[in-house]
């Protein structure tokens, strides 16, 4: 193999990590919050699963068009492929935390509740702790969605490695085409393997 | 005073009514019953003692304040309670469950811990051999006479139970009824006891009420619950019979 064509698939790996850390931040920084609202305020819970689950549905290609023109977070480049990353990530995030915090048994919330726990000392000594793997799950599939979806960044000069796939496409050059699946096939696998190790670990009993 | 009073509490959800027009005194170390069948209000009315419910109509006193006027914390780290669920934290051992409401107390760890010790010791559990388990860790009896403990551990004034023995196989059911009334003996606590099983609230109670689709049938110590002559109160006593 060439060793410029190496050193490109590095960089451009480097950089399709960076989009999907990034998107995956974000994602776990506004989802996981939100979720826990949830939990709370069951009125907001067709509003917002019903926002999440839109945004899934919507094809990626198409979703980008739709940001491109949109002022602050819209525009060419690595900040709307970013953006469009998170929208995807959300749903998973969000739906988990839902899940695994409602899914605490019954019995231990009202024990808690009962012997004069705050909300929040329910929620970070009880449901917190218990629905961890559960949230863990959500993000692990988002991020290995995430990683997947990243590769379509190219299209709007985000980067990444489906700048590879984009070109090979192009081009009818088989070995570009690889050059950017491969690595986003490893990348997807380390990440599922690592994430779902953390999980198991976030296993309270 | 009375430790807890119901007044003429009424509960409704969505218009059907789960409690009518209750009153009833509870004083201090007594152990009262709330002897009713499924649906009668016995559950509601025993939420209704620590907060997790409020009263449609009526008032509950505790200590001669409503509980709409207690801040629920304070009301609830007050008075032990112990579910049929047990409830349990999975993710804490043994010695975290009972020193859950001392930590949020602010007691020291080694108050907890000698706490701790001194009440598995009660409940007949070595405390070396049971300290560092987990629930999962347990069998259904040994589970509640955590429960149990977990209840006492703050040394609260009241004790509530929502049907504590009902999961339990038959023999084991029978030592934790005489555990409880050793445990009554050593600690002398105001419980309220809620149960379907007429020869439990015999055996456990000072005094029993009879709870009759919300509304008190009657109220009387174990002997005179034996010549009661209400229908409800027969009813229940052809239990004990066969």
């Amino acid at each position: 193999m060439r060793s410029d064509l190496l050193e490109e698939i590095l960089r451009l790996s480097a950089d399709h990590l960076l989009l999907v850390v990034n998107a995956m931040v974000v994602a776990i920084a506004i989802g996981v919050p939100l979720g826990i609202f949830l939990t709370r305020r069951p009125k907001a819970r067709p509003w917002l699963l019903g926002f999440a689950n839109i945004m899934q549905t919507i094809p990626s290609l198409a979703l980008l068009g739709f940001l491109i023109p949109i002022p602050f977070i819209g525009g060419i480049g690595k900040r709307t492929a970013i953006v469009a990353l998170v929208l995807y990530a959300l749903l998973p995030i969000l739906r988990n935390t839902f899940v695994g915090i409602l899914g605490v048994e019954a019995a231990v919330c009202e024990s808690a509740v009962a012997m004069g726990m705050t909300d929040s000392q329910l929620l970070r000594q009880v449901q917190l702790p218990l629905a961890a793997p559960t949230i863990m799950a959500g993000i692990r599939v988002a991020t290995v969605t995430t990683i997947g979806t990243a590769t379509i960044a190219a299209i709007i000069g985000g980067g990444g490695l489906g700048v590879f796939i984009f070109r090979g496409v192009a081009s009818l050059d088989t070995v570009q085409i690889l050059a950017g699946a491969v690595p986003a096939a490893l990348i997807a696998l380390a990440a599922d393997g690592g994430l779902g190790w953390v999980e198991r670990k976030l296993s309270p009993v | 005073m009375a430790l807890v009073e119901f007044r003429g509490v009424s509960y409704e959800i969505a218009g059907k009514p789960i409690l009518l027009d209750l009153s009833l005194r509870i004083e201090a170390g007594e152990t009262l019953v709330l002897l009713g069948r499924s649906g009668s209000g016995k559950t509601t009315a025993l939420k209704m003692i620590n907060g997790m419910l409020f009263p449609t109509r009526g008032q509950v006193l505790v200590d001669g304040k409503p509980t709409t006027e207690w801040d629920p914390i304070r009301l609830r780290r007050r008075m032990g309670y112990v579910i049929q669920e047990v409830g349990l934290f999975p993710h804490f051992t043994v010695r975290d469950n009972i020193g859950l409401v001392p930590k949020l107390e602010g007691w020291t760890p080694a108050d907890i811990d000698n706490r701790v010790d001194l009440l598995l010791e009660k409940v007949g559990m070595p405390p070396t051999d049971f300290r560092t388990r987990y629930p999962r860790q347990l069998s259904g009896g040994q589970r509640q006479r955590v429960g149990v403990a977990r209840a006492l551990a703050a040394d609260p004034p009241v004790l509530l139970f929502d049907e504590p023995f009902g999961a339990l196989d038959p023999v084991t059911r029978l030592e934790l009824q005489q555990q409880f009334l050793a445990l009554q003996r050593d600690f002398k606590k105001t419980s309220i006891f809620v149960t379907h099983d007429v020869r439990e609230a015999m055996h456990l109670g000072s005094n029993i009420a009879l709870l009759d689709r919300g509304r008190l049938d009657f109220v009387a110590p174990p002997l005179e619950f034996r010549n009661a002559v209400s229908q409800e109160a027969r009813a229940f006593l052809a239990c004990l019979e066969n």
